[in-house]
């Protein structure tokens, strides 16, 4: 009996594989290195099979001449290789990605380490660098190692403040921020049947941060017309029995809201222990945070108040940014006193649109905290939406209200 | 592949962040690379590191993709960095750039000789003879052949 990883892959762990990529895409910053690795290998097509897209949304609108320089070169290399390209604006990879495009079952390269985040539909999904995609490009296969898998079994619903954010930080904080080097995760159990797809994402999204090759939930009911309202028809992956290089459970009602301190991803503590700590900044989205469910609970949270501290907000995707617009969640957040940029990574890689200066201290929904990523000298602190809002009103660490 | 070089020690769980930091990735110039390398560890290290061999502790090079993380290490002068694990994307960039890596779990002393043959997989340390894994076929392949761009010129 297999892994869901074993499956896709179609060979059994620690074996060394060749396959066919579905899809594979990379974005500004990793593609314009992908570019030259390619001109340099002295390529002149794409691979036939292989459905592949640039993304715009690292540094994008570029910050300075040379960003943008670059990027117009990648912008020109993707229009005339015929490659899907979505331009500034258009949000981050694996939100688009997401949005309709990866089916169940698939493999799917990405050039940017977040790229697991699509295993929340059943896909084999892994991050690569800037070579291996050029690589993709040239062939529309790529070389993979069949990871051994740990399973993180679930039951349960969410109780009380706490949210899927809130379950990932605390399953990075048990593994370790190498916990799962050269395996994958696989979401299990009944606990995973009541999980919307946009909290399945944030569950894959965070497995990189264990070491994880890849984040599994198999496709289900919930996979499935999620799928079909965007237009495909898929099947359901009934899960085999099968055994797991280790095994973790958690029950989803015990979870409780947590936040991850600097500079790792799991050094984790109940947010009850880090309230009142003063902050400088508040940002909420990423390819973690940014949907338009988390924009919706934000502006629950915030409507008809004001934050006390500045609050940058990012839609992870121009689809996101229009539902906001039409249901209103976007009056009641740019009301409350937050500012919103154009939907992309923000802030989160340090990189331009909202940067900490020196001692400065954010609260952020993303996925990293390393030492000085948003800002030579800045300090982040990782959180859920709930618990983002609930600080930003009161411009420090401050546990979230029960909905 | 044999060679030898000069131990710097580092800690585990080196991120890439670390080791390139975001702030310069908005360009493609490698010598801005090497020379800012390691910079929020340890400003004054990317000097230290012509002919160096870099010894880790484990999970080197978690984090980002960034392929700008190994290239700026070669660029500096490194000669392979050795370490308990290495996280997975900076493990093939590494061997894509042609960057030697070593899985191995070695007591660490800065200025300390270490000479290596990676098809042997052994690793020399002060007279010392220890065993390690070897790289998979196809990464002592694409190391062999100086990195992945050269492997697909010659294998297109």
């Amino acid at each position: 009996m297999s892994t869901l990883s074993e499956r896709i892959l179609n060979a059994p762990s620690g074996e060394y594989v060749d396959r066919k990529v579905d899809r594979a895409f990379a974005c500004d910053g990793t593609g314009m290195l992908a570019l030259e690795a390619w001109k340099n290998m002295g390529a002149s097509h794409l691979a036939g099979e292989t459905e592949f897209s640039i993304f715009f949304d690292h540094i994008a609108p570029a910050n300075n001449t040379t960003a943008a320089t670059l990027q117009h070169e990648l912008r020109e290399f993707a229009k005339s290789s015929f490659m899907n390209l979505s331009d500034v604006g258009g949000g981050i990879c694996h939100q688009l990605m997401g949005e309709g495009v990866v089916l169940p079952g698939e493999i799917v390269i990405g050039a940017d380490s977040h790229s697991v985040t699509l295993g929340a539909f059943g896909t084999f999904a892994t991050g690569v660098g800037a070579t291996d995609m050029a690589a993709i490009w040239l062939t529309g296969e790529t070389w993979l190692r069949v990871p051994e898998s740990i399973g993180i079994h679930l039951e349960g619903r969410f109780s009380g403040a706490a949210e899927a954010k809130d379950l990932a930080l605390a399953y990075v904080g048990e593994l370790g921020t190498d916990g799962a080097t050269y395996q994958a995760l696989e979401f299990i159990g009944d606990g995973v049947k009541d999980l919307s797809i946009d909290e399945r994402m944030v569950l894959s999204n965070l497995s990189i941060e264990t070491g994880a090759k890849a984040g599994l939930f198999y496709a289900d009911d919930i996979t499935v017309r999620y799928l079909r309202e965007r237009g495909h028809t898929v099947k359901p992956q009934l899960p085999e029995s099968c055994s797991y290089s280790r095994d973790i459970e958690f029950d989803l009602s015990d979870i409780v809201p947590l936040v991850a301190v600097p500079h790792r991803v799991d050094t984790v503590k109940p947010v009850d222990e880090l309230a009142g700590l003063p902050l400088d900044q508040v940002f909420i989205g990423t390819c973690t945070n940014g949907r338009y469910s988390d924009l919706a609970r934000l502006a629950r949270i915030v409507k008809g108040k004001k934050v006390a501290v500045r609050t940058i907000v990012v839609p992870a995707s121009a689809a996101v940014l229009m539902q906001a617009i039409r249901t209103g969640v976007l009056s009641d957040i740019v009301e409350a006193g937050c500012t919103v940029g154009t939907p992309g990574c923000g802030p989160c890689l340090g990189a331009h649109m909202g940067v900490l200066g020196e001692e400065e201290v954010c609260l952020s929904t993303a996925n990293r905290n390393f030492k000085n990523r948003m800002g030579v000298g800045g300090e982040i602190y990782l959180s859920s939406v709930a618990t983002a809002a609930a600080s930003a009103l009161e411009g420090e660490i401050t546990p979230p209200e029960v909905a | 592949m044999k060679a030898e070089g000069r131990v710097v020690c580092l800690p585990a769980d080196i991120d890439t962040d670390v080791v390139i930091a975001g702030r310069y990735l908005r360009t493609k110039d490698r010598t801005i690379w090497a020379s800012h390398v390691f910079e929020d560890l340890d400003p004054g290290l990317s000097h230290r590191l012509k002919g160096a061999i870099i010894v880790a502790g484990k999970n080197f090079g978690c984090g980002s993709s960034r392929e700008q993380a190994a290239i700026a290490i070669k660029e500096a002068g490194v000669v392979a960095v050795i370490a308990p694990t290495f996280a997975r994307i900076f493990f093939r960039n590494a061997i894509n750039v042609g960057l030697p890596l070593i899985e191995a779990d070695l007591d660490c002393t800065d200025g300390n000789l270490i000479k290596f043959n990676l098809s042997q997989g052994t690793v020399e340390v002060s007279g010392k003879r220890h065993k390690v894994r070897t790289l998979s076929p196809r990464m002592q392949e694409i190391l062999g052949a100086g990195g992945l761009v050269e492997y697909w010129r010659k294998h297109r």
